[in-house]
């Protein structure tokens, strides 16, 4: 779970981890019927939609000033986002 | 020095800079000189909601990298995330290629440390979006906050990653020189500009571990960063420390590599296709394309040995840059080829580098000039180098520096009057140089090279002095 | 109802009193259908309709957006804490689309957070209520656009169809909904909880009204590069009647786990819909069983790679001090996510990660092509035109009766998610009561038969009075 939380960047509290670890088995076991169906020899499909080489021209668009692009950011300076230290 | 214990594999991010647009919006791509966030939209800072489109324009420049640099192209090809969490990262996954990417199986040629031929492999060359840039409070561990600028963020990126197949870090440099110029010869970019190149390496001593060495933005950094870990991981091995599997970064300030990450702590990407696009088939995009392609270094250099019957050597230095390569053809069509580039390989290329100056800083029509006064020996050789080194210090054009200076090349007639006067004045330096002494020569050239202002051929000159001194 | 609403406005009656009007009952119902609304914008651009009136197939009407939906400058929260006063500076693709055509945009309505849910009981904002019975979920995700059209707050509205949406509220709440053929609606500007199962759709009080809007939203966009052209026609196709129609009735759909009213509902409106000339027969789709695990193992894992931007750095929640960038996101997730996301996201991540891919993401994907594969087999030629089922088991349960067992809650979907999976399109009308609550018939098309599943809906709705009937406990 600790890891999972570590990938998934969500803190896990101690308090809720038992309750998560409870319902994810039971909804992994739930997931397990899967395993009931033979899909050797079947195509994964990973769009519904028949489509490909969909591109738009290298134009260009006009781009957000800059007090619209930071319009929504909680902490700002000098033009930047005001991001936590990395390390 | 070709380093028989070490293994160096390179994955160098190109930025496509001479696109107009990003890789999946159509913010330009002109920011480098711009305030921070102003070339940024809905998609290309991840607002919710917003959806990628691929611009064409950079799946073309893809193909034509990955053609120049013998790749397979693939037939269907598709764009997948990479999912980890960074604030340079605004969606939290990058859009790139995994399984399937545009080219596999390449090389590229470059001169071993031993100075033979050498075959590069390529990998793979793939797609994908840069993330945004990061400007740190200090150092990137001691700063107190980071602040973050998006204007780079989607621009297109191409990753072309090579098997472990270099021994040195200046063949890795070498390397690193020769893409740079087939990037710049197919004009999918301009190496110039700030982040236009990026690298990481792989290297390791053999039979240890490899350690990935990060953020390098430079061919001389590269050169740094490697030659510093291999003396750090040739030093460990001694004091019996081995190598774990580690991802370092490059400081290149203080020019040492520093830990960042271990194995155990590394990033599980969880890769899957990108919903939110559809593959791509281009197959019948490459007869096109290959038919396209402009004339490459290697192929370049070829043909000026045979068109224009220069030697190897000069015809690599030529070619080793598009725009001296053209500067050169431009030159060669109106004087002597061979005259033209054995000046512009050996005295033009030395001036500029010394003066840190491109080749846009000296106009083809000037070299032209020069080579024809050279050729109607009207001036020296001498003097021509003076000119070359004036126009670019103080501009001027070639006649008109000439006639400035004084440096039209002095009469024979001239020259042999002052050899002469110099033979009879120096009496000491003829007697010493009659009883043996060879070396006093020099005292009445000298004296022949004050009394003609510097303007004899100083060759000439002791030429005519030595059959002076002879017929004594 | 909104083509006499048009009627009215072009004869001179006045937008901004209408839209007034609309914003008193808003505020004084119980319901908690709305998020925000855009008081301000929306009379002003009545009242310069009513100055000059333009023209446009929705042109004067107001309606009401589901909260993940973007509108430029009106707060799009996706009901979560994470993204409390959050203000796109953009509009999504349909928003343009109705914008264009005249309508006035009322205000955001309430959701599950993120989509994940189908009660509305997970909102930060507190759940909807059900207006035929207050004590009652209004379905979900989107429960805050079904209550509002069901209670006369707002004559129509968008909402989003992961794995039912659209269909389960519209069936809880007794009004039409429909989910698109995937890719005839752009969902630019969508907030992605599933990107590869979902669509944004209307919410009406009848068949015709839901022709109209899509009339409006559906069609190509460049922005989307999942996007198709639409063929139209939605609304002159309508009046076909159903003579010769054959309805596929699957068996999966009935018997154990069906409240047996609604069962009866069903079964009565297949007998409708063979007095009208259709006839009825009984197909498979032999991996319905299977639908519901991969639907989830899908959507789960394609929403912890969507919800993993919101980390407070460019909008959003942002906490107190900040500490080193991966404590102070991960706490501000912690904090801004509800239980339920905070669920998936991590379900979602497991079922990616590294050994597992296959198993989960993979496997469920394949499972997928034979979900795909049922619905084409049994809509093929000869087979059978529509696909006729009852859109949820059971009618609407008591606010807190399945929350707490995410499992039984997930459950409540296996007759909507299969939809999803396989990208077809489907439509949900009322079709009954029981006890006094909405039962709905869902109809099932070929990809991009839309106008052969409106049309069934029309022919059958013509013939039934369900669409007439307005809940007593509305205000």
């Amino acid at each position: 779970m600790d890891h999972i939380g570590w990938l998934a960047s969500i803190k896990v509290a101690e308090e809720e981890k038992e309750g998560f670890v409870a319902s994810f088995n039971s909804v992994l076991d739930y997931f397990h019927q899967l395993d009931e169906l033979d899909t050797e020899d079947v195509e994964p499909t990973y769009r519904v939609v028949d489509l490909t080489n969909v591109f738009r021209e290298d134009e260009v668009s006009e781009s957000m000033p800059q007090e619209e692009s930071l319009s929504n950011a909680p902490r700002r300076e000098n033009g930047y986002f005001k991001s936590p230290r990395i390390v | 020095m070709a380093e028989k214990d070490v293994i160096i594999g390179l994955e160098v991010h190109v930025q496509l800079n001479k696109l107009n647009s990003k890789l999946f919006c159509g913010c330009s791509t002109d920011y480098h000189d711009s305030a921070p966030n102003t070339h940024t939209c809905p998609v290309c800072l991840g607002l919710p909601g917003t959806l990628p489109v691929l611009n064409r324009g950079a799946v073309e420049y893809a193909i034509r990298v990955a053609l120049a640099l013998n790749c397979e192209i693939q037939g269907e090809t598709l764009f997948y995330r990479k999912n980890y969490y960074y604030p340079d990262l605004p969606k939290a996954f990058q859009i790139t290629q995994y399984d399937f990417p545009i080219g596999l199986g390449g090389k590229i040629l470059i001169k071993g440390d031993d100075g033979e031929e050498k075959t590069i492999r390529i990998t793979r060359v793939h797609m994908e979006e840069d993330p945004g840039r990061l400007v740190h409070a200090g150092t990137i561990d001691r700063a107190k906050y980071t602040m973050v600028d998006y204007n780079r963020c989607g621009m297109a990126l191409l990753e072309v990653v090579t098997e472990p197949d270099l021994r040195s870090p200046k063949e890795a440099r070498s390397f690193l020189d020769k893409l740079r110029n087939i990037l710049e010869y197919l004009e999918v970019f301009d190496g110039d500009l700030e982040g236009a190149m990026r690298i990481d390496s792989n290297i390791s001593l053999v039979g240890g571990e490899r350690a990935e060495v990060k953020n390098i933005s430079s061919h001389k950094g590269v050169e740094k960063a490697l030659a510093y870990e291999i003396t750090r991981q040739r030093s460990a091995r001694r004091r019996g420390v081995a190598q774990v599997q580690e991802t370092r970064h490059y400081d290149e300030l203080r020019g040492i590599t520093v830990t960042i990450r271990t194995k155990e702590e590394a990033h599980d990407y969880r890769y899957f296709p990108e919903p939110d696009l559809v593959p791509m088939r281009i197959a019948d995009w490459v007869p096109r394309v290959e038919a396209e392609l402009p004339e490459l270094p290697d192929a370049k250099r070829e043909r000026f040995v045979a068109e224009y019957g220069i030697a190897d050597d000069h015809a690599k230095s030529l070619t080793s840059e598009i725009r001296v390569a053209n500067f050169y053809e431009d030159v060669a069509k109106r004087s002597s080829p061979r005259l033209a580039a054995a000046w512009i390989a050996d005295v033009l290329k030395g001036e500029l580098n010394y003066r840190d100056a491109t080749i846009e800083s000296f106009s083809p029509g000037h070299m032209v000039e020069i080579l024809s006064m050279l050729e109607a020996d009207k001036i020296t050789e001498k003097g021509a180098v003076e000119v070359i080194r004036t126009i670019l210090d103080a501009g001027g054009d070639p006649a008109g520096v000439v006639e400035a200076k004084g440096l039209v090349k002095v009469e024979d007639d001239a020259v042999k009057e002052a050899v002469q006067a110099a033979v009879k004045e120096c009496s000491q330096a003829v007697a010493d140089y009659k009883s043996g002494n060879e070396k006093s020569i020099n005292f009445i050239v000298g004296m022949v090279m004050k009394k003609t202002r510097g303007r004899a051929d100083p060759a000439e000159a002791n030429r005519l002095v030595k059959e002076a001194l002879d017929e004594i | 109802m909104l083509r006499e609403l048009k009627e009215v406005l072009a004869a001179g009656a006045s937008a901004e009193e209408r839209v007034a009007a609309l914003f008193e009952k808003i505020k004084r119902s119980k319901l908690n259908a709305y998020n925000n609304l855009s008081e301000d914008s929306a009379l002003e651009r009545a009242r310069e309709f009513d100055r000059a009136p333009w023209s446009g197939l929705l042109a004067g009407v107001p309606i009401a957006i589901k909260s993940c939906i973007s509108t430029r400058g009106i707060e799009t929260n996706c009901s979560s804490r994470i993204l409390k006063g959050y203000i796109p500076p953009y509009d999504a693709h349909v928003i343009e689309r109705l914008k264009k055509e005249g309508a006035i945009v009322v205000g955001k309505t309430n959701m599950d957070e993120f989509a994940m849910g189908t009660s509305t009981e997970s909102s930060y904002f507190g759940t909807t209520r059900n207006p035929w019975d207050l004590d009652r979920v209004p379905g979900g995700s989107s429960g805050g656009s079904a209550a509002a059209v069901a209670a006369g707050e707002a004559p129509c509205a968008l909402g989003s169809d992961t794995g039912g949406s659209i269909r389960c509220p519209a069936s809880f709440c007794g009004i039409v909904g429909l989910k698109p053929t995937y890719g005839l609606v752009s969902r630019y500007g969508l907030v992605s909880y599933a990107n590869s199962l979902e669509q944004i759709g209307p919410l009406t009080l009848n068949v015709e009204d839901a022709a109209l809007v899509m009339e409006v939203i559906a069609g190509h966009d460049q922005r989307d590069s999942t996007s198709v052209n639409s063929e139209g026609g939605y609304l002159s196709g309508l009046d076909g009647g159903v003579e010769g129609l054959v309805c596929g009735v699957p068996k999966e759909y009935f018997g154990e786990g069906v409240d047996p009213a609604v069962e009866k509902s069903v079964w009565d409106a297949i007998s409708k819909l063979e007095e009208l000339g259709a006839s009825w027969k009984e197909v498979s789709l032999p991996h319905t069983k299977y639908a519901l695990a991969a639907y989830y193992i899908i959507a789960m894992s394609e929403a912890s790679s969507n919800l993993a931007r919101f980390d407070g750095l460019r909008y959003g929640l942002r906490l107190g001090a900040d500490q080193d960038w991966h404590t102070t996101f991960s706490e501000i997730r912690a904090a801004g996510f509800g239980p339920e996301v905070k669920r998936r996201i991590l379900l979602g991540t497991y079922a990616l990660s590294a050994g597992y891919y296959g198993r989960y993401y993979l496997k469920a994907l394949k499972v997928r092509t034979l979900i795909k594969q049922d619905f084409e087999r049994a809509l093929a030629t000869g087979g059978a035109d529509v696909l006729v089922t009852p859109t949820m088991p059971f009618p609407a349960f008591k606010i807190g009766e399945r929350i707490e067992d995410p499992l039984s809650l997930y459950m409540a979907d296996v007759f909507t998610v299969p939809i999803n999976l396989a990208g077809v399109p489907a439509i949900s009308v009322p079709c009954g009561f029981a006890d006094g609550l909405p039962i709905g018939l869902q109809i099932i098309g070929r990809h991009f038969d839309e106008v052969g599943v409106l049309r069934t809906a029309k022919a059958y709705e013509d013939a039934t009075p369900y669409h007439e009937t307005v809940p007593k406990e509305v205000v």
